[in-house]
C-alpha cells in the first residue's frame, strides 16, 4: 500500500499489492484494461479471506460455541464496514446478496410484485445494464404496469427534458438508473432523479455496481431508496454484493428468498419473517466472501475514494486524447468532466472482436461486445463496441500501449 | 497468435467470395451469433439434379473470422451435394480456415456460416442435422 496525502495515489506502488498484474501475456506485460467488468484483487483482501478461513470459519448466527461467535463477528463486522462505505443510516439496512444483479432482482420482485399494477409506470434509462432493465421489464409485464425509458441525448447523457412527457403517461412508481454507466462511463444525475421520483411518489432504485468502486457514495445525499453494488468490481471477491434499502420500505416488503435463517417462527399454519437484514438473507450466506468484501472496503478507504476518482479521471482525459490520434476511431460518451474511467469506441470497418483480438497479442486486455446494454447499442446503431476501463492500478503507459495497439490494428486491417 | 489473421483470412474478409443474395433461392437461412452480433444469411441454388449446389451466396456483417470463414465455406461447398454438405464436419471447415488454437468464443464465430448452411439444407432437403449440431438453430438464433 502506498498512498500520498489524501488526494493522490501512486498507482505504480499500489500494483505491488496485486499479484496477478505481475505476469506476461503472449510474452508482453499484462495491461489489464477491463476493470469495469471485474477488478483485480489486492493481497490484503486475499489474505483477509485466507486468514478468516484458517482461524475463524464457522456458520454464522447459529452456533453457541466460540468459533461460531468469531465467524459472526467477522461477518457482521463486514456489514458495518459496507454500511459506512455508503453512509447508510444503519447497518441493518444492508443486505448481503450474491451481486448487484441479485440486489436489483430483490427489489423488483419483493417490492415490485406487490406495489405495481395497471396504470403504474416503471421508468428505467436507455443507458441501463441489463441487470437494472430486464428485472423491471419483466415485473412490469407480470403486474400490468407500463415500462418506459428515459432516452439518451446524442452525447450519451440522460435527456431529462423527456421526464415530464413520461410522467404524463401514468403514475410513476419506480425510477431505476445506474449511477455510472458501465458502457459509456456517463455519471448520471441521481440526486435530481431522486427528487423527481419522490415528487411523483415513486421509489428511486440505483445500480451502483459501476459507481461504488470509483467514487465516494452517500446514499443519504443521493436521496435514493435502494442502492445495489457488487464486491467483485471493487477489489473484493466474486459471489457477494450488497443492497442498501430504506428501513421503512424493507420492513414493509415481502421476503425474496425463503428458507433457513430468514424466519422468526415456523409453524405448519404460518411462518413469520425475521428482523432486518435477516429477513432477506435466506440460507447460508457467502460468509468468507463478505469478510473479503469488508477487507476490500478497508483497502479502498486506505487508498482514498477521492484519490481513486482523480486518478481515473486523469487517465480518462489522457486516453481520450491518445485515442483521438488513431485514424478511424469513433468515441462514444460524454466529455471527460462528466464521466468515469471508461472509454467506449469503435474502429471504422473493424469489428470489436477483431480489435480486442489484435490487442490481446500485445498483452492489452479490453472488452468487446454489447456490455449487457443492448438497448444502448441499438441507440448507438452498433452491434458492439470496444471498451477500455481503468482503476487505481492502471498506469498511463498502459494507455500508450492501447493506443499503439490500435495503430497496429489499423495496419493489420488496412 | 498472429496466425489468427493470416493473409488468406484477411483477403477473404476484405474480398468475400460469393457475397450477395440469390433471389428465389432453393434453400436459405439466416443466423446471428448473439455473443458478438455476427450475422450471416446464406442462399443456395441447386443444379438440374436438385441435389448439387450450383450456386451459393452469403450476406452479413460481423468479425473477420465469421465473415472470412463463411466466404471460404462458399468455395468449399460449390459443386457438392446437399447430402455431402450435411456431412461436412466442423473440423473440416476449421482445418480449411487454418487457425490453430482458436479460443472457444472465436470457434463459434468461425462456425456460424456452416451452421446456417446446414439448417438451410435441412429445411429444403430434409438432410440430417448431425448430433454435434443439435441445438444449433437455437444457439445461432437461426431464422
Amino acid at each position: 500500500m502506498a498512498v500520498r496525502a489524501d488526494t493522490e495515489l501512486d498507482a505504480r506502488a499500489l500494483r505491488a499489492d496485486f499479484p496477478i498484474l505481475a505476469q506476461e501475456i503472449h510474452g508482453k506485460p499484462l495491461a489489464y484494461l477491463d476493470s469495469a467488468v471485474t477488478a483485480q484483487k489486492p493481497r490484503q483482501m486475499l489474505d483477509a479471506m485466507t486468514r478468516f478461513y484458517e482461524t475463524s470459519y464457522a456458520n454464522v448466527h447459529r452456533g453457541v460455541y466460540a468459533l461460531a461467535e468469531r465467524a459472526t463477528e467477522g461477518f457482521e463486522g463486514a456489514r458495518e464496514k459496507v454500511a459506512r462505505f455508503v453512509n447508510a443510516p444503519s447497518s441493518r439496512e444492508v443486505i448481503f446478496t450474491r451481486n448487484a444483479t441479485e440486489g436489483l432482482n430483490l427489489v423488483a420482485y419483493a417490492w415490485g410484485l406487490t406495489n405495481l399494477g395497471p396504470g403504474d409506470l416503471v421508468v428505467v434509462t436507455e443507458l441501463e445494464h441489463h441487470s437494472n432493465f430486464v428485472p423491471w421489464q419483466y415485473v412490469a409485464r407480470r403486474t400490468g404496469a407500463g415500462f418506459r425509458m428515459i432516452p439518451l441525448t446524442d452525447g450519451g447523457e440522460l435527456d431529462l427534458e423527456a421526464l415530464d412527457g413520461i410522467a404524463a403517461d401514468g403514475e410513476v412508481k419506480v425510477v431505476a438508473t445506474n449511477l455510472v454507466s458501465n458502457a459509456l462511463g456517463t455519471v448520471n444525475p441521481v440526486e435530481r432523479l431522486s427528487g423527481w421520483a419522490h415528487d411523483h411518489g415513486a421509489i428511486m432504485v440505483v445500480d451502483a455496481a459501476q459507481g461504488a468502486p470509483h467514487r465516494a457514495i452517500d446514499v443519504q445525499a443521493l436521496g435514493c431508496d435502494f442502492l445495489a453494488f457488487s464486491a467483485h468490481k471493487m477489489c473484493g471477491p466474486s459471489g457477494v454484493g450488497a443492497l442498501w434499502g430504506r428501513r421503512a420500505l424493507l420492513e414493509e416488503m415481502e421476503p425474496f428468498n425463503l428458507g433457513g435463517h430468514m424466519i422468526k417462527k415456523v409453524q405448519f399454519e404460518e411462518t413469520t419473517w425475521g428482523e432486518l437484514p435477516h429477513k432477506f438473507e435466506a440460507g447460508t450466506s457467502p460468509i468468507a466472501e463478505a469478510v473479503g468484501f469488508g477487507a476490500a472496503v478497508d483497502y479502498l478507504n486506505a487508498v482514498g475514494l477521492e484519490a481513486i476518482e482523480r486518478h481515473e479521471h486523469e487517465l480518462l482525459a489522457y486516453a481520450l486524447e491518445r485515442l483521438a490520434d488513431v485514424p478511424g476511431i469513433v468515441l462514444y460518451g460524454p466529455p471527460a468532466d462528466r464521466r468515469a474511467g471508461i472509454v467506449s469506441f469503435n474502429m471504422d470497418g473493424v469489428h470489436p472482436h477483431d480489435v480486442a483480438q489484435v490487442l490481446d497479442w500485445e498483452g492489452v486486455a479490453i472488452r468487446a461486445g454489447h456490455h449487457c446494454c443492448q438497448p444502448l447499442m441499438q441507440r448507438l446503431g452498433v452491434a458492439a463496441t470496444n471498451r477500455a476501463s481503468f482503476y487505481l492500478y492502471t498506469l498511463p503507459e498502459e494507455i500508450d500501449r492501447l493506443a499503439e495497439g490500435l495503430h497496429r490494428v489499423r495496419k493489420v486491417f488496412g | 497468435m498472429e496466425d489468427l489473421y493470416r493473409e488468406v483470412i484477411l483477403d477473404h474478409y476484405k474480398n468475400p467470395r460469393g457475397h450477395g443474395v440469390i433471389e428465389d433461392a432453393d434453400a436459405s437461412a439466416e443466423g446471428v451469433n448473439p455473443l458478438c452480433g455476427d450475422e450471416v444469411s446464406i442462399y443456395v441454388a441447386f443444379g438440374d439434379d436438385g441435389e448439387t449446389i450450383d450456386e451459393v451466396k452469403f450476406s452479413g456483417r460481423g468479425c473477420a473470422i465469421s465473415q472470412a470463414a463463411t466466404s471460404m465455406l462458399t468455395e468449399m461447398v460449390q459443386g457438392r451435394t446437399a447430402h455431402e454438405v450435411s456431412e461436412l464436419s466442423k473440423d473440416e471447415l476449421l482445418e480449411e480456415v487454418g487457425i490453430p488454437h482458436m479460443s472457444p468464443i472465436r470457434i463459434k464465430c468461425a462456425l456460424l456460416g456452416l451452421g446456417v448452411l446446414k439448417v438451410a439444407l435441412h429445411r429444403a432437403k430434409g438432410t440430417p442435422l448431425p448430433q454435434e449440431w443439435a441445438g444449433l438453430d437455437e444457439e445461432f438464433q437461426v431464422r
